[in-house]
């Protein structure tokens, strides 16, 4: 064990730091949340930055555009963009981090061709519709049904928490194609253009009172059957591919991030009065706070030893359950004491009163949305129950 | 970055997991309650346990913090009694009694003296070692852990100085993470028997584990021992010069987690076992009873945090 950096590590970050330290500077200011073609356009430009850069795609195979970071680099470039407070995937969200590493590992060459290169220099923007209404947690029992018309899919259904499908071109669908097969055996995965005509895009609230997500409506949509990645009704197979690098290491930029929170978080009950001097006199807050660090410490540390394997078996391992689930926790912990040391001054989406506790009530609000998304943690202990542990499976 | 064990260090924790299960079973750890067995206490230091960070050339095995985490990892899954850690350390000043328990001077108890062969005390001017006459002392009637015997101390003598202000400041960092790494073994195995039992026992015609309300408190014992483990793994290496950040946090975020494992899977150890976690037969208490005694010797998880916290 060994936990060190190497000279080449080194040097690798002394570049990617010297990048920064100008590219985030000449970024134009950050748009409002709710301003949804001008996110798409401040994320893409990001995104070419990097691709100009030579960051883009940081840990996808060099043959396929990427930079062919080792794991251990690309803990470094997330540590790095989180310290020069460089933007975080943003809209390239679902292209980068699970449809490109998808096409990747499954998609033909013509598939590849066509969206990897777009995807990297942020000239196409995807959005996921895999969940729907009675198929959340029980993807499988999916019912969108798409029926073989000549060299055509025709798609009819309803997907739901399809993040960025109105500012998307992309979408990458499961869809019904066997209704006679076992559930898991009846799903093919489909490329879906976004503006084929059939679709309706209807975004929906969140408790953020944003639009990240929205309900998406398949009126007799014609796709093409080249659109199709992986063979007819092995589309679970490939969704599970997608899934093992939603949970590798999509959640990591969110650690950094979290343990800035933390030390902001203690700053803040450094200003907030409680009687003769401030809520850090209170050895409880004191103590909760503490704690937290060292969870986000360990998830640290955890992120190493799973990086590690990963790097030696070339596929993210059930870290990543371990990860989700313990890093959800710690987030519903933060934001929790969050709201309790802000009081009053949380109660607004906005800093109030020179109080930057926007970042903590977003914080808050967000936490709620780590526990459910991407399997909720109850989902995570049936796997790890299950797969680690060896217990009985639930049925299906 | 490489958090892999290396094929010595994987040689090693085979090595000390054959020797536990060889020579600790846990009937003979239960028949510890009465006193310590010396030939067992032999093979531990036979297996390199307390002479792992003596120099080859002093007859040791010149090894590591990393080293001794993976060792006192696998004492602590198989619950292993005795001063442990005392004895490891002695061991590495060049102290050869036997058995050495080993206290910071103004703790009001110390813990199996009466099997021990010398006291070794830690203050801020250094490492004292201090032979059993030279405390005065009252047993603890019915310790808590009943592999734990405690004495209350009355008087300490000053002791001989064996070594100074540096080491004392360093075991003051080693001595938590090995306690740290024996906590996650704790952990560990308090999970493993959770799963075995609701693996085995069935109630409503099914085997519990087979319930969501069991799989869960599974899956959180777990998570809480993985991210331990990392953390206590993390906090040696960095004591071995081949960290990447600050020693002392990581040492104290190593202890913490590894307190709260080992004490919140021993208690949910207990509920999985239902009506047999309460009985003294089932092992899941002796977990419990160990982990609440070495938390405490480390100061409690309220300390630590603390201790976190001054570094926001």
């Amino acid at each position: 064990v060994d936990l060190r950096y190497s000279e080449s590590d080194e040097r690798f970050r002394a570049e990617l730091r010297a990048w920064l330290s100008t590219a985030v500077p000449s970024l134009p200011p950050k748009p409002g949340p709710h301003d949804w073609d001008a996110r798409r356009k401040y994320d893409t430009t990001w995104q070419k930055m990097l691709h100009e850069a030579g960051y883009a795609g940081i840990n996808w195979p060099a043959e396929y555009g990427g930079r062919g970071a080792s794991p251990t680099e690309h803990l470094i470039f997330l540590e790095e963009c989180e310290r020069a407070g460089a933007p975080y995937v943003g809209v390239n969200f679902v292209g980068l981090l699970h449809a490109g590493p998808t096409l990747i590992a499954e998609g033909t060459s013509e598939q590849k061709a066509a969206h990897l290169p777009k995807i990297l220099s942020g000239d196409e923007v995807w959005c996921q519709g895999f969940s729907e209404p009675g198929a959340g947690s029980d993807l499988a029992s999916l019912q969108t049904r798409a029926v073989r018309d000549g060299d055509h899919y025709v798609v009819n259904g309803q997907k739901i928490w399809t993040s960025f499908a109105h500012v998307a071109d992309f979408g990458e669908l499961l869809v019904r194609t066997d209704p006679e097969a076992p559930k898991h055996k009846g799903i093919t995965w489909l490329i879906l253009p976004m503006d084929a005509p059939g679709i309706e895009v209807r975004p929906l609230r969140t408790i953020a009172g944003s639009s990240e997500f929205s309900e998406v409506f398949f009126n007799d949509v014609r796709i093409p059957v080249e659109n199709r990645v992986g063979e007819e009704n092995d589309g679970w197979r490939v969704a599970m591919v997608t899934f093992s690098f939603e949970r590798g290491t999509a959640f990591v930029g969110e650690l950094l991030h979290s343990a800035r929170l933390v030390e902001n978080l203690a700053q803040i009950a450094r200003k907030i009065p409680r009687g003769e001097g401030t809520v850090w006199d209170d050895a409880g807050v004191r103590r909760e706070l503490g704690h937290i660090a060292a969870d986000l410490d360990g998830l640290w540390h955890l992120t190493k030893r799973t990086i590690t394997e990963s790097e030696r078996t070339g596929v993210p391992g059930i870290g990543g359950s371990i990860f989700k689930l313990y890093y959800s926790e710690v987030r519903h912990k933060l934001g929790d004491l969050a709201i309790r040391i802000l009081g009053t001054a949380g109660l607004s989406h906005e800093d109030v009163a020179e109080m930057p506790a926007a970042d903590h009530v977003r914080g808050w609000i967000h936490a709620m949305s780590i526990s459910i998304a991407a399997g909720t943690s109850q989902i995570q202990r049936n796997i790890l129950s299950e797969r680690v542990l060896g217990m009985p499976k639930e049925p299906s | 970055v490489n958090f892999d064990l290396d094929a010595d260090e994987r040689a090693l924790q085979g090595g000390i997991r054959d020797v536990c299960r060889g020579v600790f079973p846990m009937e003979k750890v239960r028949a510890m309650e009465s006193g310590l067995d010396r030939a067992a206490w032999r093979a531990l230091s036979e297996a390199g346990v307390f002479s792992l960070r003596v120099s080859e050339d002093q007859g040791g095995l010149g090894l590591g913090m990393t080293h001794a985490a993976i060792v006192f990892e696998e004492l602590g899954r198989a619950l292993v009694p005795g001063p442990l850690v005392g004895t490891h350390c002695a061991r590495t000043l060049s102290i050869e009694e036997e058995i050495v328990t080993m206290c910071a001077r103004g703790d009001a108890f110390v813990d199996h003296l009466g099997d021990a062969d010398a006291v070794a005390t830690v203050d801020a001017d250094g490492v004292w070692l201090i032979s059993k006459s030279e405390i005065e002392s009252v047993p603890v009637p019915q310790p808590l852990d009943p592999l734990t015997p405690l004495n209350a101390v009355k008087a300490l003598a000053q002791g001989k100085k064996i070594a100074d202000e540096k080491t004392a400041t360093a075991i003051s960092l080693q001595a938590p993470v090995l306690i740290s790494a024996f906590l996650v073994g704790i952990a560990s195995a308090e999970t493993d028997l959770a799963v075995a039992y609701a693996k085995d026992r069935q109630q409503f015609g099914r085997v519990i584990g087979s319930f969501q309300a069991i799989k869960h408190i599974c899956a959180d014992m777990l998570t809480r021992a993985e991210v331990a483990r990392a953390a206590v793994y993390a906090a040696a290496v960095h004591l071995d010069g081949n960290g990447d950040g600050d020693t002392a946090r990581a040492v104290n975020g190593a202890t913490l987690l590894a307190s709260d494992a080992a004490f919140l899977n021993g208690k949910a150890c207990v509920q999985v076992h239902g009506g047999m976690g309460f009985t003294w037969e089932i092992d899941a208490h002796l977990y419990l009873k160990r982990a609440t005694a070495l938390s405490a010797f480390l100061g409690g998880a309220d300390e630590h945090a603390e201790a976190m916290a001054a570094y926001l």
